[in-house]
């Protein structure tokens, strides 16, 4: 069984195992560091709830191998609060971007993706954004929604932190 | 889903990765975005005993014009060729291709490389390829016939499903599409039923005119053959005419002659054929709009 000594830094904390060469990256994340938050929902590459963010970029973690993202930097929805809530999980909450809750995590970290590429999207820009991640609740109309509240609330700490 | 047991080796040079590749034998697969192979693996489709993970080429990522030819970096992502900038202005038929590729997420990480290399007939960039007369770079040990490197022609490169001409410690390194000179125009058609699903049909049309007429062509269609086909007869209808509608639509038709489609869950053979018809003759439209200027 081969094996090796990694160490990814999630959320700006450095986790170091001994790992299978297999394991792959949603499990070292749900099972060996037990963040639960990125969820796995297909584990076939196609619905987007294991989504997290490897170096700012969104993938699947369901579809990396941990030992690839040895000493890189993973983000998950864990680590997207701060001192409040990140301006898309507030408005996951405001405009009800959430149902079941299951593909949120992904949802988010997708949109975090977009929003740090492109801070102004245009609707059809957004749903292009997140046809990566699937929902079977809401429609998608306040996932958008709920992206669009993050983008003019970033825009105006952007202007106001700029005055 | 996990995948079976194997051995994961990094090489951080072109070199490396040839030997390790050498050295394992068929044992041995590469990965590159993972994309098509992870999830093969997972379902125990595959379970290579080694894994050449190339991530680390990172020399093997770039998108440049070089002697006559676009060079694309067989590790190059397909969310870098979608917003490259040279690609939207130049190639927009590449474009066209990579954004229709499973979903953003999926872009992010898979590979043009891998997505020949793969040898799915379901891919989309092979189509274009095929249309565009590309030429696949692929590099092996030193010491064979070839020197090391040989240059396959997109026709030659595709043997069967999942079957390139790669041999088993070759790399596909780059892929080389002809810059167009004068009057041309190309661009990919793609029936999906949602996004992230392989086409039901897909269909990629070049066009190169002198003056007003048609002096080349080249069709390549997706996921209706074991192999991208080429459309051939199609092609050699349009040379000559002015590539009016009824010229498209007439290749159109000869195009879904061509095709070899399997009747499944995404379609009857009928209706592949139907769609390969329409797709063709709407692709060669806007190539032809785009070598007038449009878009």
């Amino acid at each position: 069984m081969a094996t090796q000594s990694i160490t990814i830094n999630i959320n700006g904390e450095g986790r170091t195992a001994e790992i299978e060469d297999r394991l792959l990256l949603v499990h070292f994340i749900r099972d060996n560091n037990g963040l639960t938050g990125t969820h796995i929902g297909c584990d076939t590459t196609h619905c987007g709830a294991c989504t997290v963010l490897l170096d700012g970029t969104a993938v699947k973690s369901c579809t990396v191998f941990a030992v690839q993202a040895n000493g890189r930097e993973v983000t998950t929805i864990e680590g997207m609060e701060g001192d409040a809530l990140h301006p898309l999980q507030e408005g996951f909450m405001e405009e009800h971007g959430l149902q079941c809750g299951f593909c949120t995590p992904g949802m988010i970290m997708s949109s975090k993706h977009l929003l740090d590429k492109n801070p102004e999207p245009t609707e059809e820009e957004i749903r292009w954004g997140i046809s990566g991640n699937l929902c079977r609740c809401t429609g998608y109309q306040n996932i958008v929604k709920a992206v669009q509240y993050a983008s003019n609330k970033l825009q105006e700490s952007t202007r106001e932190g700029g005055e | 889903m996990i995948p079976g047991s194997f051995d994961y080796h990094a090489p951080s040079s072109l070199d490396e990765a040839i030997k390790l590749l050498d050295d394992l034998g068929d044992d041995a697969k590469i990965l590159a975005g993972g994309h098509s192979l992870i999830p093969m693996m997972k379902l125990r489709l595959v379970e290579p005993v080694h894994l050449v993970d190339i991530n680390g080429l990172s020399d093997l990522n770039y998108i440049k014009e070089d002697g006559g030819f676009l060079c694309i970096g067989a590790m190059t992502r397909e969310s870098t060729l979608e917003t490259s900038e040279l690609i939207a202005s130049k190639y927009p038929i590449l474009k066209d291709t990579s954004q229709v590729i499973a979903d953003p997420l999926v872009r992010n990480l898979a590979t043009v490389g891998g997505n020949l290399a793969h040898g799915d007939p379901a891919n989309d960039h092979p189509a274009t390829m095929v249309a565009l007369d590309a030429e696949i770079v692929v590099h092996g040990p030193v010491g064979m016939l070839t020197g090391g490197k040989r240059t396959i022609f997109v026709d030659d490169f595709f043997v069967g499903p999942l079957t390139t001409a790669l041999e088993e410690n070759e790399i596909l390194t780059e892929i080389k599409v002809p810059t167009p000179e004068g009057k041309f125009g190309a661009a990919y058609q793609k029936l999906e039923r949602k996004v992230g699903d392989y086409a039901i049909a897909g269909v990629a049309a070049a066009i190169q005119f002198d003056g007003d007429t048609c002096s080349k062509a080249g069709i390549g269609l997706t996921n209706v053959g074991p192999t991208p086909v080429r459309a051939s007869e199609a092609q050699d209808a349009l040379v000559g005419t002015t590539v009016s509608q009824e010229d498209a639509d007439k290749a159109g038709e000869l195009a879904a002659a061509a095709s070899q489609p399997v009747g499944d869950h995404r379609g009857s053979e009928e209706y592949k054929r139907a769609m390969v018809r329409i797709l063709t003759s709407r692709a060669i439209m806007q190539a032809k709009e785009r070598a007038e200027g449009g878009n």
